[in-house]
């Protein structure tokens, strides 16, 4: 599985014809955490939305493991903001891990005991076994974005896009659910998210990508995630967090 | 009493009129579900009283014939839902704005019609309904919408299902999104023709609310929602129709008078969301937070 890759080439996504991400070639091992990072407008949502197919690329191509199209619908799973989702619907966490296996089932087929393994071995790696039962409101941050995980691995999704999944948790939470990032990629998932506190991205995250409308830098964490690369993305307004930031005058 | 209670089930026109109800009641409450989940209420209710300039026209142009109506109604509510999307789309109002622009200026158009038809036309059958009226054609109609509208949201619930949830995972996953949604406005528009004839499109609403948002106060089942709105829809506008005979009084009101009662007794009392039970809970759980604080005071 780790041998998979996310190849992008040349894509270049629009609104109304407008470009928000330009020409952007990039490729992407499975087995590793990535940030995806940029101020705001510079493309973060566009480029996800073009990943998953919400929007269609105006050019360029978005291939997983070698072979591109029809295929990705089940392989990669997106994780949208939390205010984008309405917590009061009447669904419980395993509800929600259930809805990963429909991607597979389509319409009618039937939920048969190997769905319900791939459920429960979800919600068992996402330690939600306990609160399988729970309306998904009635959770913590951490918790709900673990049962959207939860989700994602029922789908058997390898790569995961996850926007903004740190906004609004504590830093225990924020702990956990960096933990369980590392952990699914570890185990050879390919896991991108959006963030925008630079100071936590080195120790949740093993490779950065610089993105403000086009692509400004990607690598590993140590070598890439430098202030030259963080002045470029963000300009002066840029912010390295704790103590070693001069801005310039 | 029992004769008194047993005698709207004695006449024909009235078994009828509960036949029609309970059919009306179970496709709308199904539906009802959507329109909550996916808050469609208001855009509900605009279309449902876009359906009156449909009416005018097909009465203008055909008679009272039930046919021609159901035709009117639909293209009037087509019409005014597209219009919403044209103006909302291509100029910088918003979709709310256009909608209710769009439905308060069909709705009037729909009575200046009315006002010259040829006919004699009994404006607030319309208006509020008339389901003592029913003829066997108006059943008929009321059969294939039913027959039309239930298997096709079963058969689909999967796909519904994500897409109301959240409609940006269900299209990244392949679920055709927008189908779906156009559906759905059909599904609704044909259903408010079948309940125009128990409740009229002032009232329609009501039984396309009602029901699942009652339900919605005691369940996290998608599943409940969809069949219990159905059972609920039901039950409440025979109960409503049968109350409006014991008292003499307007059998649409009745209805979503008698839907509408239901949910308050649910808001009140519901042991899972109602107001009641949540507010003695919380006074419970502060009594405890008290009582460990002071044995922690004395400890």
């Amino acid at each position: 599985m780790s041998s998979h890759r996310l190849h992008i080439r040349d894509l270049t996504v629009s609104y109304h014809r407008v470009p928000a991400v330009h020409h952007v070639t990039l490729e992407m091992q499975c087995g590793k955490s990535i940030a995806l990072l940029g101020p705001n407008g510079a493309g973060k949502t566009s480029f996800f939305k073009a990943m998953v197919g919400l929007i269609k690329p105006e050019t360029g191509s978005i291939e997983l493991g070698g072979h591109g199209g029809r295929k990705t619908h089940h392989d990669i799973a997106y994780l949208p903001q939390r205010e984008a989702v309405d917590w009061d619907f009447p669904v419980t966490v395993r509800g929600l891990a259930e809805m990963g296996r429909y991607t597979r089932l389509g319409w009618w087929r039937r939920f048969g005991p190997a769905d319900e393994a791939a459920v429960d071995m979800a919600l068992a790696t996402m330690e939600l076994l306990e609160l399988a039962d729970r309306q998904i409101s009635a959770l913590s941050g951490g918790q709900q974005q673990r049962a959207f995980l939860a989700r994602a691995l029922a789908q058997e999704a390898h790569v995961m896009l996850l926007d903004e999944p740190f906004t609004g948790l504590d830093k225990p939470a924020q702990d956990l659910l960096g933990a369980t990032l590392r952990r699914l990629a570890a185990a050879g998932n390919l896991v991108i998210a959006s963030h925008h506190d630079l100071k936590t991205v080195p120790e949740l995250f093993d490779q950065v990508i610089f993105l403000n409308g086009e692509l400004i830098a990607f690598g590993d964490t140590t070598t890439t995630f430098t202030e030259t690369n963080i002045d470029k993305t963000f300009g002066t307004l840029a912010f390295a967090g704790e103590g070693h930031h001069h801005h310039p005058k | 009493m029992i004769d008194w209670i047993c005698d709207p089930f004695r006449h024909e026109f009235m078994l009828r009129a509960f036949f029609g109800c309970a059919l009306i009641g179970f496709t709308n409450g199904c539906l009802s579900t959507f329109i909550v989940l996916r808050r469609l209420a208001l855009m509900a209710d605009a279309m449902a009283h876009s359906l009156l300039p449909g009416l005018a026209v097909a009465i203008l142009l055909f008679g009272l014939a039930p046919a021609g109506l159901f035709f009117g109604a639909f293209v009037a509510a087509l019409l005014v839902a597209l219009g919403t999307q044209l103006i909302s789309r291509s100029s910088r109002i918003k979709e709310d704005t256009s909608l209710g622009l769009l439905f308060a200026c069909a709705f009037s158009l729909g009575l200046v019609l009315l006002s010259l038809a040829p006919v004699r036309v009994e404006l607030h059958h319309y208006l509020f309904g008339n389901i003592l009226g029913l003829a066997d054609s108006d059943l008929w109609v009321i059969y294939a919408i039913s027959l039309l509208v239930l298997p096709v949201l079963v058969a689909l619930e999967r796909p519904l299902f994500l897409t109301i949830f959240e409609p940006s995972i269900a299209a990244s996953q392949g679920v055709p999104v927008n189908a779906l949604n156009y559906l759905l406005m059909g599904a609704l528009v044909l259903s408010m023709i079948s309940s125009l004839q128990a409740v009229g499109v002032v009232l329609a609403l009501g039984m396309l609310v009602a029901p699942a948002a009652t339900i919605y106060l005691f369940s996290d089942s998608f599943s409940a929602l969809f069949w219990g709105g159905g059972l609920l829809g039901m039950f409440g506008s025979c109960l409503g129709l049968a109350v409006s005979y014991w008292l003499n009084l307007p059998s649409g009101a009745c209805i979503v008078l008698v839907l509408g009662l239901i949910f308050l007794a649910a808001l009140l009392f519901s042991p899972k969301y109602g107001l009641l039970p949540r507010f003695f809970r919380r006074r419970h759980l502060h009594e405890q937070s008290l009582a460990r604080w002071t044995n922690h005071g004395k400890a």
